[in-house]
């Protein structure tokens, strides 16, 4: 080969990997300009972050706002805390002070200053509401002693006691910071106003229809936000948020597609299409009412999970329906989720389906049931992913010579038969809005403690190993006591039946970038970092 | 002039009884379309009674390596979202449909003509007031009705019968109180009651069995009907529950979401639906020509 060849040969190769990079640099650098538009498949009650609880107000509302920290926008496992309004923080050698330095500079959309006195009246609505004023999550503060601000840019929480998830709370995307002034005229002003320091402004709301929110151009992140606006749009039939993406009449819905969705989006519409998948921060479950028997004997509870094939029901249903990872009490692959090979030592999570029946059938025997029963499993009446996991739960339990028929019932009326003990098996779940150990364990304390414990079991090592998990700063003895507290829910005691972690499926125009899917469909909305790349 | 009695044995039977088997040679003859109908109803009843027999497979038993599988020899009519063969759960789901038509029929059109003549008997306040009530629920299309009721009672089985039954009887009261009021006026009618007997008499004994020919055309108009009403219910998720197998429930949650993937899934059991629905109003169309004297003159 001539040396000019070589040369050529040599040009060429640079040249191509010349057009190769470059588009893909430009790509990857945040484009301003255009408008997303995003479905919602519900509805906000009010404005107010503080006491609602829905999505259907996080995702169009959460661009008006800050909050003191924030979950990381670029972190998959939605855990890692960054800041927000306050730049750094410092905790004390007993855990129990946070001192919190805000940002100096930050204006409200009306041009006036936020200082730590705003801090300082918001957390208060949140944590020590007057009395007639809704904080649905102030149970989550009761630890907080003091809120002070010594000057204007800190803020100081004192602690009675330290909690791990402080930090974390001080993250949860509906702790909104609004203007003291204006809640101390009127603490319910922000039911139906919008007044916040967020990346957009708001522009209109109308009702049933859809949301609007235009750039802030005094935003305190230089640069930021990149859009220059967000038309969010109501739509609860989910065939119609398919028919919009598919159309390009949107580009996303935050909350998620069913895997067929995402498969007729993904057919139609091919490369103008991503799709982002995630472990969801919900779980389908099993409630065994324990004061009902013969569900108040832990064999037959254990008998109930080991009929359970996880490992195939995570292949074969993740095809139809919203659930995918096998998990215990923590989102798969967030810090303080067991790994796989740890939980396939629990009851019912092992690979030998074969031996976990054999023995499920032995505990029926031990119990005194050696034929089965009968019994009725109580359904939410909400085709997904509940339908789909009712049939497979059915159909296991057969397995083991179990002969569930289910009831299904209307949405609202389930979780009040739940709480009223009509029932003898029921599904249950809960979607929390962060991966947080104290938030997603809290449900399994003793039904003293925890209202929403539809087992109705008391269980005090279980309360005490959720006090010493949640006091514990040190992630390490955290990560110990965590692993306790399932194993005795899950398999010693087997107060209650996991069955599969929901799968959050996000397919949405490849045009929106700087988005990334996280465990739960809370975070992540403030779409300062979203960009549009046409 | 000397009169000649006649013995009873030499009186004429004025209406010849004629055999069911020649009965019904001649409705086939006479009114095909309708035989047809008959002859889908019975198979649909055999099939539901003998779905234990002749289903292939189990119809709540999963198959995930054979989930959303196109129609082949093994399953003949593929199979759904959890791989339950779709032509086992149509067989099975013939149980439901015909369990949910014939008691509802019977029981919506049984107390209708039951209110319906004791309305045109007692006639006065008690028929007004009865019709009033009557009017009340006619007010409601049957559906909204039937709504209305299962989502007060809860699905299931029988709270479906139930919801749906109900609004029958408003249906069936006025077709049979129309009836009953030109048989009120019979003289026989006037007989019995100059004869002192009982209200109940009268009406059971002497009215009733005389809006048979109504009673049965509603019996079988009723029964398409209800199989209708059962799939949409259970299609809106307000009828049986999963893993019961029925036609409308399997045209629910992954027969719409596969719609395109797995057509065949929601398709066979629409197919069972209409073939139902068609044959018992076949039948019934014809069973109301038949019986009704008016269209026989013609």
């Amino acid at each position: 080969m001539s040396g000019l060849t070589r040369m050529l040969r040599l040009i060429a190769i640079l040249s191509g990997v010349a057009v190769l990079v470059t588009p893909a640099g430009a790509q990857d650098r945040p484009r301003s300009g255009g408008e997303l538009i995003f479905a919602v498949p519900s509805e906000m009650p009010s404005y107010d972050g503080h006491r609602e609880g829905t999505f259907g107000m996080v995702h169009p509302l959460a661009p008006h706002y800050n909050t003191l920290l924030r979950v990381d926008p670029n972190d998959r496992t939605g855990t890692k805390i960054v800041s927000d309004l306050a730049e750094s923080w410092t905790v004390s050698a007993d855990g129990r002070v946070y001192i919190l330095k805000l940002r100096r500079g930050v204006k409200f959309h009306d041009g006036s200053e936020m200082t730590s006195r705003d801090v300082k009246a918001s957390y208060d609505k949140i944590v020590f509401p007057p009395p007639g004023v809704g904080s649905i999550r102030k149970g989550q503060y009761t630890n907080v002693e003091a809120i002070e601000a010594p000057d204007a840019s800190t803020i100081v929480f004192r602690l009675k006691w330290p909690q791990a998830s402080f930090l974390a709370s001080l993250a949860s995307p509906y702790n909104w910071i609004y203007k003291a002034e204006i809640l101390a005229k009127d603490v319910r002003w922000y039911e139906k106003n919008i007044m916040g320091t967020g990346p957009f402004l708001f522009v209109e709301h109308v009702k049933g229809s859809h949301w609007v929110g235009k750039k802030n151009p005094n935003y305190w992140d230089k640069g930021k936000p990149y859009l220059d606006g967000y038309r969010a749009i109501f739509m609860k039939d989910s065939a119609a948020q398919v028919a919009a993406v598919r159309a390009e009449r949107a580009h996303i819905q935050f909350r998620g597609f069913s895997p067929a969705e995402r498969d007729s989006l993904v057919s139609a519409l091919g490369r103008k299409i991503t799709v982002q998948e995630s472990a969801w921060d919900c779980a389908a479950w099993v409630a065994m009412n324990q004061e009902r028997k013969p569900f108040d004997d832990k064999r037959v509870r254990r008998a109930l999970t080991l009929a359970l094939d996880r490992h195939q029901a995570s292949q074969a249903l993740s095809r139809i329906a919203v659930v995918k990872e096998v998990a215990g009490v923590q989102v798969p692959g967030t810090p303080y989720a067991t790994p796989p090979d740890e939980l396939e030592k629990l009851a019912g999570y092992g690979r030998d389906i074969k031996k976990s029946r054999a023995e499920a059938r032995r505990l029926l025997r031990e119990a005194g049931v050696p034929d089965g029963f009968s019994f009725t499993f109580t359904n939410r009446g909400l085709p997904m992913p509940y339908e789909p996991v009712g049939v497979w739960l059915i159909d296991q339990w057969r397995q083991i010579g179990l002969n569930a028929t289910m009831a299904t019932i209307e949405a609202s009326q389930h979780v009040t038969e739940l709480r009223a003990g009509n029932f003898t098996v029921s599904s249950d779940a809960q979607c929390g809005y962060q991966v947080e150990p104290d938030l997603d364990l809290a449900k399994f304390q003793s039904k003293e403690i925890s209202h929403n414990n539809y087992g109705r079991y008391t269980d005090k090592v279980l309360d005490e190993l959720y006090q010493k998990q949640s006091r514990a700063l040190d992630p390490e003895e955290r990560k110990r006591y965590v692993r306790e507290f399932e194993r005795r829910l899950l398999d010693e005691q087997a107060h209650t039946v996991i069955t599969l972690q929901w799968h959050r499926i996000v397919p949405h125009s490849a045009k929106v970038r700087g988005w990334t899917i996280t465990p739960s469909h809370y975070l992540n909305q403030q779409l300062d970092t979203v960009w549009l790349s046409e | 002039m000397a009169i000649r009695r006649a013995t009873v044995a030499e009186i004429p039977d004025v209406a010849e009884r004629r055999s069911w088997f020649a009965v019904a040679g001649d409705f086939c003859r006479q009114r095909p379309l309708g035989a047809i109908g008959a002859v889908v109803v019975a198979v649909n009843i055999l099939v539901g009674l003998s779905a234990n027999v002749i289903a292939p497979y189990d119809p709540l038993a999963t198959d995930y390596g054979a989930m959303l599988a196109r129609p082949s020899a093994g399953h003949w009519l593929g199979t759904d979202a959890f791989g339950r063969d779709v032509l086992s759960r149509i067989l099975y789901g013939s149980r439901t449909a015909m369990l949910v038509g014939f008691a509802c029929a019977f029981f919506g059109a049984t107390a209708g003509t039951v209110i319906g003549v004791t309305s045109a008997y007692f006639a006065g306040k008690v028929d007004l007031l009865i019709q009033r009530v009557m009017d009340i629920f006619l007010a409601f299309p049957l559906i909204i009705l039937a709504l209305a009721v299962v989502s007060i009672l809860g699905p299931g089985i029988g709270n479906v019968i139930i919801a749906i039954t109900i609004p029958m009887i408003p249906r069936a009261a006025l077709v049979a109180r129309s009836s009953a009021l030109a048989i009120r006026e019979m003289p026989y009618v006037d007989a019995a009651r100059a004869a002192g007997f009982r209200h109940r008499r009268i009406i059971l004994r002497h009215m009733l069995p005389n809006v048979m020919a109504p009673y049965l055309i509603m019996l079988t108009a009723y029964l398409g009907q209800a199989i209708l009403l059962e799939a949409s219910l259970s299609f809106l998720g307000l009828g049986v529950s999963e893993p019961t197998p029925a036609w409308g429930l399997m045209l629910r949650g992954a027969a719409v979401q596969f719609a395109e993937a797995a057509p065949w899934m929601a398709i066979f059991p629409g197919l069972a639906i209409s073939l139902a629905v068609f044959a018992f109003n076949l039948f019934g169309d014809s069973l109301r020509d038949a019986l009704d004297p008016r269209l026989k003159t013609q």
